[in-house]
């Protein structure tokens, strides 16, 4: 277990009650009851805990890319909010990115916003990456919700040719342009980072980065 | 004059309905499995359907400032083909999640051996799962499907205080309350249960577990009739807070017995009821 995620479950533990905390213990412990309480950590922990408990539950047991990929399709949208959080955190490699694919193509904003998390800004394809941000400015999704938008957006021409088109066709229509917008073309002019996926290479297969350097080649 | 629908299809509703819903005072819905006018053929059919009860729907329903939860079930008209008849083993894995507050709506529609052995199933389900069930009377030769009802609820391990038996109308209501159970009124614009005959209903046979729902669906329905009771109860005599034990506090109630309920999405009335202690859903 990381030092963070230590700290979460210390966290966690302090603010349940009483019942909840023994519901949680037990569930940390019994890695075949997973599912179940993956299912029911809403009402075990009440609403405002209960992604981080399934979070926790999930680094805890660390389900392969199969049992994860079950979890996922067959979970409530809170269900599959805390698979995509989650994802960061276990050693899938690129394994997660079918789901994070499902999650762009929802309409669900939270579960879009969710995609582009951690996970989704390391391992997401330049062309698709593009296309989530620009879904977030039709649907809008605060561009704040993207997580390492600044480095991915330093560099990108096309993103700025994307952007300018979208701002171009809401202006003809008379319609306003998202604020988000110029500040995500105002990203595209600083120089990029070598080390944020480029056009032609594809994501990285090591393992999950750690938390200091989002984009670190080193294991 | 707050409002808990408790039985009302979404699925089949426009988005300019939340809005007017809204408006009415409707803060909280629970949202039934149905059919959906074109018959499925498919289990995966249901299975994408549980999901959007389960994700788009509650969804919807938060951008209004409604609380959404929903009730999982093989309805009574589909478990009459064969081709959805492994729906029922993939219940389970629907009837563990946090939003599913009933099993329903089950029952009869034809009153054949298929909806017998549904009706038992899932009966037990809800039993096993520690949820109440929904159970909806049949619209044809209803009092002798309201008969059959009791008598395989009876049957079953589920205490019948945790049953809701909806659609009743006047030839139904004195069996069910003999029973005990928890009694549902549907009142649509033209058919079935209206204001003025559910408001002499609550005058003969009180305001106990009893539910007022709008059925809105597909059919000629509106998610206003439930607004329309409480005014026409007050109109009649009734007083606010009979009102609110109708139309709030029962729904509450009954769905609470899931353990399940978070109405933490609904958002206060404006004027009378303040706070949100109000919408702290029964445990």
């Amino acid at each position: 277990m990381t030092e963070h995620q230590s700290d979460r479950l210390h966290a966690l533990r302090t603010a349940l009650e009483d019942r909840a905390r023994d519901w949680l213990e037990r569930a940390l412990s019994e890695p075949d009851t997973l599912e179940l309480s993956f299912a029911a950590a809403g009402r075990a922990c009440g609403p405002a805990h209960a992604t981080g408990v399934r979070v926790a539950l999930l680094a805890a047991h660390g389900p392969d890319g199969e049992r994860l990929g079950r979890l996922y399709q067959h979970g409530t949208a809170a269900e599959r909010l805390a698979v995509l959080r989650a994802l960061p955190e276990l050693p899938l490699g690129t394994d997660g990115l079918p789901l994070v694919h499902d999650a762009l193509r929802t309409n669900d904003p939270r579960l879009v916003a969710e995609a582009l998390g951690r996970y989704g800004a390391r391992y997401l394809t330049p062309h698709d990456w593009r296309q989530a941000v620009l879904k977030c400015l039709f649907t809008g999704i605060p561009l704040t919700e993207v997580y390492g938008l600044a480095r991915r957006c330093a560099g990108d021409a096309e993103l700025a040719r994307m952007l300018r088109d979208f701002a171009d066709e809401r202006t003809a229509a008379g319609r306003p342009v998202p604020d988000d917008l110029h500040h995500a073309l105002e990203l595209t002019t600083a120089t990029r980072d070598p080390a944020v996926p480029g056009e032609h290479q594809p994501p990285s297969q090591r393992s999950p980065f750690n938390q200091q350097s989002p984009f670190s080649q080193e294991a | 004059m707050r409002i808990f629908d408790p039985h009302i299809h979404m699925t089949s509703r426009t988005t300019d309905d939340y809005q007017a819903m809204y408006a009415a005072g409707v803060r909280a819905v629970v949202e039934p499995a149905f059919w959906l006018g074109q018959p499925r053929t498919h289990p995966a059919s249901f299975f994408d359907y549980f999901d959007a009860l389960l994700g788009w729907e509650p969804f919807r329903a938060a951008q209004y400032g409604i609380a959404h939860h929903c009730t999982i079930a093989l309805n009574p008209k589909e478990a009459g083909d064969p081709r959805c008849l492994p729906v029922l083993d993939e219940l389970p894995r629907y009837l563990v999640k946090d939003g599913v507050v009933a099993v329903g709506e089950i029952g009869y529609d034809s009153m054949t051996p298929a909806e017998d052995t549904a009706l038992a199933t899932q009966l037990q389900l809800a039993a096993d799962h520690e949820l109440p069930a929904l159970v909806h009377t049949p619209h044809r030769d209803k009092a002798a499907g309201l008969t059959r009802t009791l008598d395989l609820v009876r049957e079953s391990s589920l205490p019948i205080e945790r049953v809701l038996i909806d659609h009743l109308n006047e030839t139904t209501v004195d069996a069910a309350t003999d029973s005990g159970c928890w009694r549902g009124f549907s009142i649509y614009p033209d058919t079935k249960m209206d204001p003025a005959r559910m408001v002499a209903l609550l005058r003969s046979h009180g305001t106990e577990r009893v539910l007022v729902n709008s059925a809105a669906d597909w059919g000629r329905s509106d998610p206003l009739t439930p607004r329309q009771v409480g005014e026409a109860m007050l109109a009649a005599g009734f007083t606010e807070d009979e009102v609110d034990l109708v139309l709030w506090r029962n729904p509450v109630e009954f769905y609470g017995l899931s353990g399940r309920l978070d109405l933490s999405v609904a958002e206060p009335l404006s004027g009378t009821h303040e706070g949100n202690s109000i919408l702290r859903g029964g445990e």
